[in-house]
Parts: structure tokens; C-alpha cells; sequence
């Protein structure tokens, strides 16, 4: 066992990660930092979002708008006094990524563009054509090359959170390419280890995105809250599930069902006209189309493909000249994975999970209730998504929260002594030892690969766009299930050097409980709520009994233990969430002072 | 992954096999894989890993061609293989091999720190010509002036370049192509002015001078980044430097 004693320890070196890292080491360059990632961090992926990141800048736009469309969009269970907080970052986040290098796209005066994007009401988001997080993830990188003080360790794979006298004191890692173990020993921890949208079967997300940091959090105690909202992007490959980014309909994309008719004028998102009005008809937000998909289908009204039933995502008449400018990768994704060109023809799509709106719970300043724990990013909860993530905002939240849970992150490390490097030395050998375990077990007989297909195809079954008690139940049983066939898991690969196949097992453990927690939640929120939709009598927003964030508690072999934390309402009381024509009309009737009075509590 | 139980195709893969543990030196394996049209070269290692033999070893993460992870020499060429497709080789036999001009570290895996070494040595970050406070905005920038070094700084530091380069198979202290692209791409953006600091580099022994300019880099680069124009772009700065150097008290790239 190596050992490294540091100030700040950050698992996890996508966006949010990076951002904290450069974060402390501006916040005091004294303060030593320990970047922990299992990849390179360029690989993170963060590197795969397309369309952009949002942040105020056109004067008939303004913070209050961003903040109803980001209440509004999250269908009020958002923490309204994080929200304020959030919106009046971004833009300073946004020209502290053009400092550094990001390259974001420019009108001809040389100011940066912004585009428009679902559930926005004015458009507001920043991009660097459609390879946004590419270019703020390699801008974010490179930057924190300039910082002697931060310290990576690349292609460590984090195995667990080391605990002592109530707080948060470091992690225990392991290097990939030589199952070299090493306690880094820390006076606050930063979890930045992004979504778990993997334990879906058809998805947007990269292999890497395994839900590692809720796990390991979630394992010590730390609440998981509101995991049933899993965000379904309505746009996205047949079978792969890769993305073509809600950018393409900011663009003025539309979405044809097999008769070419615009069907999102059926589903209150009309009317339909030449080019999508913000807020409107494509330009709504992502659970609502996702939505509309479903029913689509069940009307007969989809078209049949070899991966299942699609929708055409049509954008010739934005000619090639326009994609190749402002969707370059869209266009060469679509021509190289789908032999389809689309400016002669439209790009068959389907929803995918895309997006885990719940996490880690942590406070506005990314603090969890374990003392010296913090996290940011996607593995977080913050309070910012509520029920369905507006499009643009996670992006957004990297760098904002990024930063918030490095300053507060780094103030704490000042604040506290280091712990007794003996006993956390004795913890991370027992770490060692559970670790190993697995893979010193001969008598498994369960293939990881099985196993993860039935997770997945449960979670599919039984966590989708539309959802139904006995079939959450089935997916509750089923992952009870999985968790006692994975004690039996069988790791072929016995080796040192780059053991995969171990580092699969371990993130699989990690999946199953982040799949229960989902699953758990989904089946205990009685009501239909955002990215929480159910057809079993419950298919209303339920505001006295459920205007309330779920959190799961880990409760070792059984299923977790689900209670519920208020929800922080400001200003925005809970209203009917309404696009197109009427939303726009709900629209002014909140400014000619019509709004419900804010409840008290 | 597309439903390969229902696939009737099937299509051999030769993998090279290197576990430094066991293995003394690397050795092809041959695996058979069902597909379908739509299944990458990457989607084929998926299933030899989950359902024929565990212990494959090899990176990948985003399926789409941006995160940079599963480049491969796949048939002799350096190319990613979540964007390589089974049917392009069917009937015949595909070999995947280690990226060429890097150790294997196992299997499929090479060792990476030549290159983030030399990132991490080319000041790859705007050192800024006019420092600039938050609350004066943004810097401006035109559309043409973004397009000087946006395609440079398009790399996704996948190595394919780097696999494709004769010059850094015999020397691997030649600085190479993806770096020369990156180190461009911040010399010729407008906000930067850190060229001087970087001139070093582009004029070492192991610098742009090492290119025979065969353009093979430019041919294998999955997005279109040209890393042989940077360098050759270079060529000429680093002369021009050349000369400054006599002429000017500071020296200097402009």
C-alpha cells in the first residue's frame, strides 16, 4: 500500500472535477490536490455532450428567465435558492472558459453566439458548434496543466471513501496498469465521478459512466436523492443509443412520424409552424417529446427499424452548408454510423437515457451530509435539475459547481487537522483486502456480462419513459436478485497488469446499488411528476403528498430505505407546466400578477 | 450492440494477445464473432470480452468517436474502432493489433505517457497577450479569426497520428504530430500570446525538423485535424524564429 497525503482529494476528472481542481489551487496554491481519474482525464465524458452550455448574455434575456425556465422545466422540484445561485454564475463561468481558450462559436462582431435550445425561453446557449463538452473538457484539461500544485493520478480506479472520527478523509485507489493500491490521504474529498446512465441498456452515455461516486457514497450513508428521474433524450441512435443533440432542432430541426406529419402538435407543444418557437413544438422540453415518442407509438403512428421503432429527425431543409457549419459532428455521425446524409434525407431517432438528474445530496455549497464529503456534476444533487434537466444546464452546473465545491472544499481542508495516518492506513488494507476479494473468489459461476444485461434490461423494462407499479416491482425484485447472484460473480482474469475484467466486476457492484436506489424511488413516488411518468392510476403531479425529494439510504443487503426532504420553494409556487400556445399564455398571466401566493415552509 | 444471438454472420477476429505476466512475447488469437452490418470493430471486442474470453483487455469509452480512447491498428491501419465496422472485412478475417510505435502494456493497451508527457511540456494553455478580468467580458474574437486554430484544436488526442508517423517509429523523442496540432492551435489563436515560450520546442533537434513530411498523420486522423499542416506551418515559423534571433534583442516567434 502507497500512501499520499493531500489537502483536497477529487475522484473523477471530467468537467465538474477539473473545474474544482483549478478551483482550489487558485483558491490557495499551498493547498496540495490529488486529481484521482480512471481514465486519462480527456477521456471523460464530458467529452461526448454536444450542444452547449448556458449562461445569460443577450439583453432581453435575463436571469429571472433562466430561472422559471429551469424551475419550470424541472416541474418545481428544484431547490429554488440553489437555482438563483446558479443562473447568476453561469455567465461568469462561461467567459472564464473563453479566457482559457474554449472555443466558442462567434458572431461577426467577434462577441460569442448563443443558440437556442428546448424548454429555453430566450436562447442562451453557449457552443462551440456540436462539440461542446469536447472543447470545455480539453480547454478544462489543459488549463489545469498550468497549476503545479494539482497532482493526478490517471487510470486510478477509486475502490472506496476512507471514513474516520465522523468525516470524510481520503480514498483508496488503485493504478489500473499495475494493481498498485494507494491510500491518498485527505482533509476533504470532492466526488465528481459524473452520471450512472449505464445501467440502462439503450443509452447515450460512454462505458466509463457506472455511477461509482453515488456507489461509494451512497455506501457510507450518504443519501441518494430523487434517482427516479432518469432523463429519456428524445433524439438518439437506434441501438447504439448515441447522441444527435437537441442543438439539431435549436437549429430548426423537426420531428416527423412515419406520415411526416410535425406529431409534437398533438401533445399541447403546437402549433406548429416553419421554424420551432422557443418553448414550442421541438423546442419543448426533452421529457415532454420523449414523452410524446411513447404515445406516438402506441398509436402505430412510429416507423419499424432493426433496433425498434423510430421517429425521423428531419433537418434537410437546413441545407448542408448550415449542418456542416453549426453540426458538423451530427452530420459525419449520422453519414458514418447510419450511412444517412442529412441533408438529403432525415435521420431516424429514438429516446435513450441520457441523463441521472439525481445523486449525491449535497447542500448549495456541494456539501454532503458527511462531514469533508463534497460533490459536484452529475453524481451530485444539488437541487438544481428537480424532476427534468433543462437542456444546456449540465454543462453549465460542471463549471459553476465545479468551482463552488472546490472553494468550499478547500476552505474546509484549511479548517481541520489531518487525521491519524495509522488508522487510515489500517482502512484502506481492509479496502484492499474486500477488493481483492472478488477477485480471489474461484467458486464464482455468474458471467459479469449476464448479469449486466438483465440490470439493464430490467431497468428498461421497468424504469422507462412510462412506468407502472407491478412492472417497478418486477425491477425492484429483479435487482434484489441480480445483487445476491453478484456475491457468485466470476472474474476469469486473475492478473495484474490492466485486469478489465476485476475493474468491471467492481463497477458493476457499484451499478446494482445505484440501480436499487433508482428503482426503490421510482416505485415509492406515487404521482407522475417530470421525468417520472406512471400509468397506474398515478398519473397526475401530486403537490400535498409528493413536492418532496426522495432520498434512498443504503441499507446493506436489502433494499434501501426511502424518505423524503422538503424541497426549497423561493418565489416560483408549483404551477401547471405548460409549452407552445399555452404556455405562453400561462406566461402572461404570471406577469399580470395572476401566480398562486408562495406556500409557506 | 445489435441482437447478435439472432445473427446468422459470423466473422473471425485476430487479436494481438500480450499479458506480460504470462506471455513473453505478443501473439495473434483468433476469435469467431457473430454480427450484424451495423456492429464496429469495437462492438466485435465487446463480445470476444463478455462472452468468449474475460481477460481481453483493451480502452473504449464513448461509442462515437470523440473521447479518444480505442484507437487500434485494425488490418495494418490506425484507426479508431468504434468507427470501424465489421462488414467493411467480412468475409475475410479482421486483425486488431496494439497501436504501432508505442510499448503494449497489454494486450490491445499501450503505454501512454510519451504523449502526455510532451502535452504537458508544450505550455498548452492561453497565456494571455492582454490579461483580462472577468467582469471586462469576453475577449472578442471573429469568426475567421476562430477558424485559424479552431481545426487544431479539434485533436482528440486518440494517437493515430502518432501510430502513422515513420519519423516518431524510429525516434520516439521526436516531439510528433498531435502536439505540434496543439501547440499550434495555441500560437495562432488571437488571445494568446505564449508563442515565444513554445518556439523552443518547435525548434529542437527533436522538433518540427525531425517531419519528413510524409503526410500519413494528416491521412489517419479521424477528425480532420491536419496535424501535418501545423507542422509544416511550423517549419516556416521556426526559420523565420531562426533568423529573428539575430536580429532582434528578445528573438521571438512574430
Amino acid at each position: 500500500m502507497e500512501a499520499y497525503k493531500v489537502d483536497v482529494a477529487i475522484v473523477g476528472a471530467g468537467g465538474a472535477g477539473l473545474r474544482a481542481a483549478i478551483a482550489v489551487a487558485e483558491a490557495d496554491p499551498s493547498l496540495k490536490i490529488a486529481l484521482i481519474s480512471k481514465v486519462y482525464p480527456m477521456r471523460s465524458h464530458t467529452v461526448a455532450a454536444e450542444g452547449g452550455s448556458a449562461g445569460v448574455v443577450q439583453a432581453h434575456d435575463s436571469l429571472e428567465h433562466h430561472f422559471h425556465d429551469t424551475v419550470s422545466g424541472g416541474d418545481w422540484l428544484c431547490e429554488q435558492d440553489v437555482v438563483d445561485d446558479f443562473v447568476a454564475r453561469c455567465t461568469g463561468e462561461m467567459v472564464q472558459l473563453e479566457h482559457w481558450g474554449c472555443p466558442w462559436s462567434r458572431k461577426e462582431d467577434g462577441h460569442i453566439n448563443v443558440r437556442a435550445f428546448g424548454g429555453m425561453k430566450i436562447e442562451r446557449t453557449w457552443f462551440a458548434a456540436d462539440k461542446t463538452g469536447f472543447h470545455m473538457l480539453h480547454t478544462l484539461f489543459q488549463t489545469s496543466i498550468k497549476y503545479p500544485s494539482i497532482r493526478r493520478f490517471d487510470e486510478h480506479f477509486c475502490v472506496d471513501l476512507v471514513v474516520e472520527d465522523g468525516r470524510a478523509q481520503g480514498v483508496v485507489a488503485v493504478q489500473i496498469a499495475s494493481r498498485q493500491f494507494t491510500l491518498i490521504q485527505a482533509n476533504a474529498v470532492i466526488i465528481a465521478t459524473g452520471g450512472a446512465g449505464r445501467v440502462f441498456r439503450e443509452n447515450t452515455n460512454g462505458g466509463i459512466v457506472t455511477g461509482d461516486g453515488m456507489a461509494i457514497a451512497y455506501r457510507h450513508g450518504v443519501p441518494l436523492r430523487d434517482m427516479e428521474f432518469v432523463q429519456y433524450h428524445p433524439t438518439c441512435m437506434p441501438g447504439t443509443g448515441l447522441l444527435f443533440t437537441e442543438a439539431c432542432r435549436g437549429e430548426g430541426g423537426f420531428l416527423l412520424n412515419k406520415d411526416g406529419y410535425r406529431y409534437l402538435q398533438d401533445y399541447g407543444l403546437g402549433p406548429a409552424e416553419p421554424s420551432p418557437r422557443n418553448k414550442a413544438m421541438e423546442l419543448g422540453p426533452r421529457d415532454r417529446l420523449s414523452q410524446a415518442f411513447w404515445y406516438e407509438q402506441q398509436k402505430g403512428r412510429t416507423i419499424d427499424g432493426p433496433h425498434g421503432a423510430v421517429v425521423h429527425l428531419d433537418l434537410r431543409h437546413l441545407g448542408e452548408a448550415k449542418l456542416r457549419e453549426r453540426l458538423p459532428q451530427i452530420y459525419e455521425l449520422a453519414e458514418e454510423f447510419l450511412g444517412v446524409d442529412p441533408a438529403r434525407a432525415p435521420i431516424p431517432v429514438r429516446p435513450a437515457v441520457h441523463y441521472t438528474m439525481g445523486g449525491i445530496l449535497v447542500d448549495g455549497r456541494c456539501a454532503a451530509p458527511l462531514p469533508g464529503l463534497y460533490a459536484a456534476g452529475e453524481c451530485s444533487s444539488v437541487g438544481i435539475h428537480g424532476a427534468n434537466r433543462l437542456g444546456s444546464n449540465s454543462l453549465a452546473e460542471l463549471c459553476v459547481f465545479g468551482k463552488v465545491a472546490g472553494d468550499a472544499a478547500a476552505g474546509f481542508a484549511k479548517s481541520v487537522a489531518p487525521g491519524n495516518s495509522a488508522a487510515l492506513l489500517k482502512q484502506a488494507a481492509a479496502v484492499e483486502q474486500r477488493a481483492l476479494a472478488i477477485l480471489t473468489n474461484t467458486s464464482g459461476t455468474e458471467r459479469i456480462a449476464t448479469l449486466r444485461k438483465e440490470m439493464a434490461e430490467s431497468m428498461e423494462n421497468g424504469c422507462g419513459i412510462y412506468r407502472q407499479g407491478d412492472t417497478m416491482q418486477a425491477t425492484c425484485d429483479k435487482l434484489g436478485e441480480l445483487r445476491q447472484r453478484f456475491r457468485n460473480v466470476n472474474v476469469e482474469d486473475k492478473s495484474r497488469v490492466w485486469n478489465t475484467d476485476w475493474l468491471l466486476a467492481i463497477e458493476l457492484g457499484y451499478q446494482l446499488d445505484v440501480a436499487e436506489a433508482m428503482a426503490h424511488s421510482a416505485l415509492n413516488r406515487r404521482e407522475s411528476r417530470g421525468a417520472h411518468q406512471r400509468l397506474d392510476g398515478f398519473g397526475e403531479r401530486d403537490d400535498i403528498q409528493y413536492l418532496k425529494h426522495t432520498q434512498a439510504h443504503y441499507a446493506g443487503d436489502g433494499p434501501p430505505r426511502i424518505d423524503y426532504g422538503d424541497v426549497k420553494i423561493t418565489r416560483s409556487a408549483p404551477a401547471t407546466r405548460a409549452y407552445g400556445a399555452a404556455g405562453e399564455k400561462a406566461e402572461q398571466e404570471r406577469q399580470a400578477g395572476r401566480e398562486g401566493k408562495v406556500p409557506h415552509g | 450492440m445489435a441482437d447478435v444471438a439472432e445473427t446468422r454472420k459470423f466473422i473471425e477476429i485476430e487479436v494481438l494477445r500480450y499479458r506480460p505476466e504470462q506471455d513473453s512475447e505478443p501473439f495473434l488469437q483468433i476469435f469467431e464473432v457473430p454480427f450484424t452490418d451495423d456492429m464496429s470493430v469495437l462492438q466485435g471486442l465487446q463480445y470476444i470480452k463478455d462472452y468468449l474470453d474475460g481477460s481481453l483487455s483493451f480502452r473504449w469509452s464513448c461509442r462515437m468517436a470523440i473521447c479518444g480512447s480505442c484507437g487500434m491498428m485494425i488490418d495494418g491501419k490506425p484507426r479508431l474502432s468504434c468507427k470501424t465496422f465489421l462488414r467493411d472485412f467480412h468475409p475475410g478475417r479482421v486483425r486488431v493489433e496494439a497501436l504501432a510505435h508505442f510499448p503494449i502494456e497489454r494486450d490491445l493497451v499501450i503505454v501512454m505517457d510519451d504523449f502526455i508527457d510532451k502535452l504537458e511540456s508544450i505550455k498548452p494553455y492561453i497565456i494571455a497577450k492582454e490579461p483580462r478580468t472577468l467582469e471586462q467580458g469576453e475577449y472578442l474574437q471573429t469568426p475567421a479569426e476562430r477558424d485559424v486554430y479552431e481545426q487544431f484544436s479539434s485533436c482528440i488526442n486518440c494517437l493515430l497520428c502518432y501510430a502513422a508517423c515513420p519519423q516518431y517509429g524510429l525516434n520516439p523523442e521526436f516531439v510528433g504530430p498531435g502536439i505540434m496540432a496543439l501547440l499550434h492551435r495555441y500560437n495562432v489563436d488571437s488571445r494568446d500570446g505564449g508563442a515565444a515560450q513554445r518556439m523552443d520546442v518547435v525548434n529542437a533537434e527533436e522538433g518540427v525538423f525531425n517531419c519528413t513530411a510524409v503526410g500519413y498523420c494528416s491521412e489517419v486522423c479521424p477528425k480532420h485535424v491536419d496535424p501535418a499542416n501545423a507542422v509544416n506551418q511550423n517549419k516556416t515559423l521556426s526559420a523565420k524564429d531562426y533568423f529573428l534571433r539575430f536580429v532582434t534583442p528578445k528573438g521571438g516567434a512574430r
